[in-house]
């Protein structure tokens, strides 16, 4: 496992918080989104996105790249200023979001945004597809790993379950899925709406690796993720513990910010307390 | 008699010849594979087969997988369970324009035994009406064996209904497929029976059964539901009266297809022969449950007459 210096981390968590206020931006300037769960996912995407994946975005047809499907698709304003600051395209396009004629839709579209690997929005898809990426890797004799994002509510649909089957039948390795499991979903606390624990065994039944982590920890994003790599008899399951709508206060753990834009005062609130935070500062 | 032959037979068969052709194919089933035979391809290549258990939905996403990584996966289970990945299939196969192959068999009435949970009569509908998917119905066991090759290279999703029984054979081994081209089999001056699947023969036959009434009639086989010949339609419509034939719901398969073009473009006397808007029942074997629910030879002949009574009024 990568030892992570002080000074990297440090350079990922002004990352995530730089995506934090592009998310915030984005769903602000467009009056529409989902901040809740993209918040909560900022330290996971920056991990993948900017220090763990080997990706090249001028060569977004390099067989070798690693692959990352943002399952739950809704978290787009955390992918989007991602893909824009890692070089896929340029980052003032982030203000055409979900305007007629704009590659960046309301959920993410691989035919249409440069970096998309795979199409998402309603959920439960992306570990299938997953199982799928990762056996070609296997049958082409490629090395490239899969990551899977997903979100906690997503954890009730049923074809994500046979998806983890198909994964775990064939050992795959290759394939990581990362949990965030911030607690809240669309109409309420996932534990009212539908309990998902116990999680971690549940994975462990469908014999996944599990690992367990505070995924707004950068360091343990990172360890974990290279973890993931290292375990070679079957796939892994990272369950990162986050906070909906994390950073911002009256964001955070509430579902109605789910897939609610703020306003200009909220958003002026939400950015001051989230340029406060800069360590620098 | 006619010879009757195996489809799926020749679709397993075929895709197995394929796999030697083409080393990007994978073959995904869920649990049926000796149904509807691509044990012939995991014999073959042991490698290419993904065996995923009871999981339609899931097996749609992990073909979805397999495309995005260059591979051409045909993804098999019986038409009528397709409907458990409705959203897979709109969202990750057509929306998202991977190269998945959707094979429906047991498709129409041909899987009689089962009953109507098996009985397949709306899926044309419904993937007919999904943008960018093309859905092809072979008539026979040899226009099988040419459209699997044709499917495997169609750059785009496709959905390839296979019925379970064994069908009469229309075709020889000259003929040639195209997918999204019709095929004229029959010309004639009165009307044109248009039709597709099991019912091109039972056309066939009503066109012998038409002559001795004096009417002349052309038969077309549209294997290709999507994209439409739209061009041998309005030949067709030239007779003055079009009938077509489907084992399906007259709502939203050919019928319907052909009516979309002829309202908008040519319109003509039409007669759709196929179910009607009804689930239908468990039969002892495939013809009789056909004809039970109006695709008898019978009804085409009577559907015939009633277009051609319908186009001298018109004049």
């Amino acid at each position: 496992m990568a030892y992570h210096s002080e000074k990297l981390i440090n350079e990922l968590n002004e990352k995530a918080r730089q995506l934090r206020l592009d998310a915030l931006k984005m769903i602000h300037e467009r009056g529409q989104g989902h901040p809740g769960g993209s918040l909560s996912a900022a330290e996971i995407i920056t991990a993948l996105f900017f220090h763990h994946m080997r990706i090249e975005p001028s060569r977004s047809d390099w067989l070798e790249r690693d692959r990352f499907i943002l399952s739950k698709g809704h978290a787009c304003a955390i992918l989007y200023p991602a893909l824009a600051r890692r070089g896929y395209f340029p980052l003032e396009e982030l203000s055409r979001w979900g305007h007629l004629g704009s590659f960046l839709q309301g959920h993410p579209d691989r035919l249409k945004t440069p970096g998309v690997e795979m199409t998402a929005g309603f959920l439960g898809h992306g570990l299938p597809i997953g199982a799928g990426l990762c056996l070609a890797a296997r049958l082409k004799g490629l090395k490239y790993h899969t990551y899977i994002l997903l979100g906690d509510g997503e954890c009730q649909c049923g074809v994500l379950w046979e998806g983890a089957m198909t994964a775990a039948k064939y050992k795959l390795s290759n394939l990581t899925v990362i949990v965030d499991y911030n607690n809240v979903q669309l109409d309420g606390p996932v534990h009212e709406i539908m309990p998902l624990e116990p999680l971690v065994e549940k994975w462990k039944s469908f014999n996944f690796a599990t690992l367990e982590i505070d995924g707004h920890n950068i360091g343990q994003v990172l360890d974990s993720l290279d973890m993931a790599k290292e375990i070679h008899s079957q796939p892994t399951v990272i369950i990162a513990h986050t906070t909906k709508g994390k950073g911002v206060s009256f964001m955070e753990n509430k579902a109605e910010w789910h897939g609610l834009a703020p306003n200009d005062a909220q958003y002026a609130q939400a950015i001051a307390e989230l340029k406060g935070k800069r360590r620098d500062d | 008699m006619t010879e009757k032959v195996s489809v799926r037979k020749a679709y397993g068969q075929t895709l197995a010849e394929h796999g030697a052709i083409n080393p990007d194919v994978v073959v995904i089933v869920a649990d049926v594979s000796s149904s509807v035979m691509t044990n012939y391809f995991a014999e073959k290549f042991p490698e290419r087969f993904f065996n995923v258990g009871i999981q339609e939905a899931g097996m749609v996403d992990t073909a979805v997988g397999f495309a995005l990584a260059g591979m051409v996966p045909f993804v098999n289970t019986f038409a009528g369970l397709f409907l458990r990945a409705v959203e897979q299939i709109r969202t990750c196969v057509a929306y998202a324009r991977t190269n998945v192959k959707l094979v429906g068999s047991y498709a129409g009435l041909s899987d009689f035994k089962d009953g109507p949970t098996h009985h397949s009569i709306i899926d044309i509908a419904i993937m007919r009406s999904m943008p960018d998917m093309a859905v092809i119905v072979p008539a026979d066991a040899i226009e099988v064996e040419k459209m699997v090759p044709a499917v495997a290279e169609y750059d785009g999703p496709v959905y390839l209904r296979i019925s379970r029984t064994d069908m009469p054979v229309v075709f020889d081994e000259k003929h040639e497929v195209e997918i999204g081209k019709g095929v004229v089999v029959r010309d004639g001056s009165d009307v044109t029976l248009i039709s597709n699947g099991i019912m091109v023969s039972r056309c066939v036959k009503a066109v012998e059964l038409l002559a001795d009434e004096r009417i002349d009639a052309g038969v077309v086989n549209m294997h290709t539901l999507k994209p439409l010949d739209v061009s041998i339609i309005k030949q067709a419509a030239e007779t003055g009266a079009i009938v077509t034939a489907e084992e399906h719901s007259i709502i939203g398969g050919l019928g319907s297809a052909v009516a979309e073009v002829l309202g908008a473009q040519c319109p003509v006397p039409l007669e759709r022969v196929g179910i009607a808007d009804t689930f239908t029942e468990t039969a002892l074997d495939p013809d009789s449950l056909l004809d039970h629910y109006g695709m008898a030879v019978e009804d085409i002949v009577k559907a015939a007459r009633r277009a051609t009574k319908r186009k001298r009024k018109n004049r």
